[in-house]
């Protein structure tokens, strides 16, 4: 939204004061969830551990997770679709990389692109359906859910006869790509933390001496390049404007020379992407992939979204405010462990900052878009 | 009058605070957290939580049940790191994939956490975790138990009707009734597939085949169930010696009308029961058993059949 110089006073342009410009913004909720979220915590959980280097660590790695792929789901929802095969693609993505890797004894960088290349082709898939068929991208995603989770269990027990494999982390050792994804930066920072006392270090074993966090994960770094990417590509470039044309009123921006089936198509593959990076900083870390990963993370990204402020319906949101959301999402869900809180009472806190958090967006909203 | 009583009633209670206290604990807090990899819709950790609930209650420590929502391991792992950076006592948890939780684990090892590892997962594994112990049933150990009891009874030759050929873990079960009764397992082990209507076939085939065979030895509900009907069809029910692996409806009442002799518990309930009583008694005396605790096999038979009935999904 680029701020073009007024001339003449125009009657149709409306005065706004900075403060209120500032103020009313998609992010506008997830901010105040954000700090409301840090504050509530710092009140009931600031000397459990939840604060200090592993605490952070903890909590900032499940966040990061949820921003991955709440990314793509935001841009993904704002184009006015739905992806809900993301979680089985992640299950399905870590399982390839271990197949191609592991069992067919590729090297890993190979494994690692052309599970890409399927994954991203999938998306192509879901999206050319989608368009070319009219109906509602949640079934047909819906139908790639299974599909894929199928072919996650099927695949490695026709070939392993098991579902979970391993041997990953030996495979990928002395890879040129595979620490993109599961290697760590800032080693060095962290030892001379630790060597000054900022942070602990291990008491014992073969790592005495060692800081409790050796480095910031890749994972976090790319949650991090992909919410910058997400940001800029959505509000400063032309494409952007095509994504919440796409959303906002498809056929209105069909007539107005909008692509808008190769900006969903895009979008659908966007998001394959995200959750494929998710699948290989996974099986990197771990060393394993297991039929079963992934279960349920698309509600996850879709509820990350959500709590940013996004439309269900589309051509609204921010990638900032999902970010957010995915941050709100992974301190709450980590914290309310800090916080010694009943386990099985966790969906009742998850259900209900969700449902405050649309409240809130949507009272937002209305500030914004002046509808009612 | 009044105020005399209410006197001595606060003298009273001044007076016994310091014994209340002293009777209310031990002046430590002790706090562990168990970790499982099962899934909210899994009701054999009912079990578990209640042990940990039983356990901490009478122990007077405080002791946490903490699950991955879906049962993803990766997200265990999460919560293992979780775990460690919120400094508890302890922390038991499963090993149910030793790629995934390993760095966790050893982490928590690291940091100065008492670690011990329960249900699954493999003594050399836990050896090599730097774990204090592990408490669960070791899939041979239960097994040879079991043959070494029927050997006892006469038994000379048996089946074993393995539903999960591909799970080499639980095969270790028939190897060890096969070293038990001191016999070769040789074609012993039959791959029945899951498919009831398949097992019970087989089954039938086999005995048919082989009419000497002494004993079946099945591996769960699942091959137990179809085998029952097996046995009854031919009429071998309480001829053929009959033993399988865990507890199910129709494997209590098999018990009960005297198909099978026996059924092993591998009990949960001791798995979280037991790591809190051994963490809290290191804790406080630094007392510490010198080996694995073997919670199964519990053998179920027709006598002990009353409590299983009776705390079945609660404590059995």
């Amino acid at each position: 939204m680029a701020d073009t110089p007024q001339v003449a006073l125009d009657e149709r342009v409306k005065e706004i004061s900075p403060l209120r410009r500032a103020l009313i913004r998609p992010e506008l909720g997830g901010i105040i969830g954000a700090v409301a979220v840090f504050t509530f915590f710092a009140l009931l959980a600031h000397d459990s551990g939840m604060f200090n280097a592993q605490g952070v660590m903890n909590w900032s790695t499940v966040s990061a997770q949820f921003m991955i792929i709440a990314v793509g789901a935001c841009l993904l929802m704002i184009a006015g679709e739905f992806d809900l095969s993301v979680g089985s693609m992640i299950g399905f993505a870590g399982m390839m990389v271990a197949i191609f890797g592991v069992t067919l004894g590729w090297p890993m960088w190979l494994a690692i692109l052309v599970t890409f290349a399927i994954c991203i082709a999938f998306g192509a898939l879901n999206g050319y359906i989608v368009v070319r068929t009219g109906l509602p991208s949640f079934i047909v995603t819906l139908a790639t859910l299974f599909i894929l989770r199928g072919f996650t269990i099927f695949i490695p027990q026709t070939i392993e006869r098991k579902t979970i494999i391993g041997g990953i982390r030996e495979a990928a050792e002395g890879d040129w790509l595979a620490p993109i994804f599961g290697g760590k930066i800032g080693g060095s920072l962290f030892q001379w933390l630790g060597d000054a006392g900022v942070i602990g270090t291990f008491s014992r074993g073969n790592r005495a001496g060692q800081p409790v966090v050796d480095g910031i994960p890749m994972l976090i770094v790319w949650a991090i390049v992909l919410v910058i990417f997400g940001h800029i590509l959505l509000t400063r470039t032309r494409f952007g404007n095509w994504i919440f044309a796409a959303g906002g009123d498809a056929q209105a921006a069909r007539y107005a020379g909008v692509p808008v089936n190769a900006v969903k198509i895009r979008m659908f593959m966007f998001t394959a992407f995200c959750a494929t990076v998710f699948a290989v900083c996974q099986v990197m870390e771990f060393g394993s992939a297991g039929a079963d990963r992934g279960l349920l993370k698309e509600f996850e990204a879709i509820i990350a979204v959500v709590i940013g402020g996004a439309l269900l319906t589309g051509g609204y949101g921010s990638v900032i405010g999902a970010a957010l959301g995915a941050l709100i999402f992974g301190v709450v869900q980590q914290g309310l462990f800090f916080a010694n809180v009943e386990s099985s009472l966790f969906r009742v806190f998850l259900g209900v900052i969700l449902l405050l958090a649309v409240i809130l967006n949507t009272y937002i909203r209305r500030l914004i878009t002046g509808e009612r | 009058m009044k105020s005399i009583i209410k006197t001595m009633a606060l003298t009273a209670a001044v007076a016994a605070a310091p014994v209340i206290a002293a009777a209310d604990g031990h002046g430590d807090d002790l706090n562990y957290i168990l970790v499982s990899h099962a899934p909210d819709s899994d009701s054999w950790w009912n079990t578990i939580k209640n042990g940990i609930a039983l356990a901490g209650e009478q122990l007077d420590v405080t002791v946490e049940y903490r699950n991955p929502p879906t049962g993803d391991l990766a997200d265990m792992a999460r919560i293992i790191e979780q775990a460690a950076a919120s400094d508890p006592d302890g922390i038991i948890t499963t090993l149910a994939d030793y790629d995934v939780l390993s760095g966790p684990i050893r982490a928590a090892v690291d940091q100065g956490i008492d670690v011990i590892i329960m249900n699954s997962g493999t003594p050399e594994q836990v050896r090599e975790l730097g774990a204090l112990m592990f408490v669960g049933q070791p899939e041979y150990d239960a097994g040879l138990a079991a043959g070494q009891r029927a050997a006892a009874d006469g038994v000379e030759s048996f089946v074993c009707v393995n539903h999960v050929i591909s799970n080499t873990v639980v095969a270790e079960r028939c190897r060890g009734f096969a070293d038990g009764l001191g016999v070769e397992l040789g074609d012993s082990m039959i791959d029945s597939g899951q498919d009831p209507a398949e097992i019970k076939n087989r089954v039938t085939a086999y005995l048919t085949a082989n009419p000497e065979t002494d004993a079946i030895l099945t591996l769960g509900p699942t091959s137990a169930d179809p085998t029952i009907q097996a046995v009854k069809e031919m009429g071998l029910d309480g001829e053929i010696y009959f033993g399988t692996f865990d507890l199910g409806t129709e494997i209590v009442n098999a018990i009960k009308d005297g198909t099978i002799n026996w059924g092993i518990d591998q009990q949960p309930f001791l798995q979280a029961y037991l790591p809190v009583v051994v963490l809290a008694n290191y804790d406080r005396y630094g007392v510490l058993p010198g080996n694995n605790i073997n919670s199964g096999p519990g053998f179920v038979t027709a006598d002990g059949l009353e409590k299983v009935e009776e705390f079945a999904g609660e404590f059995r």
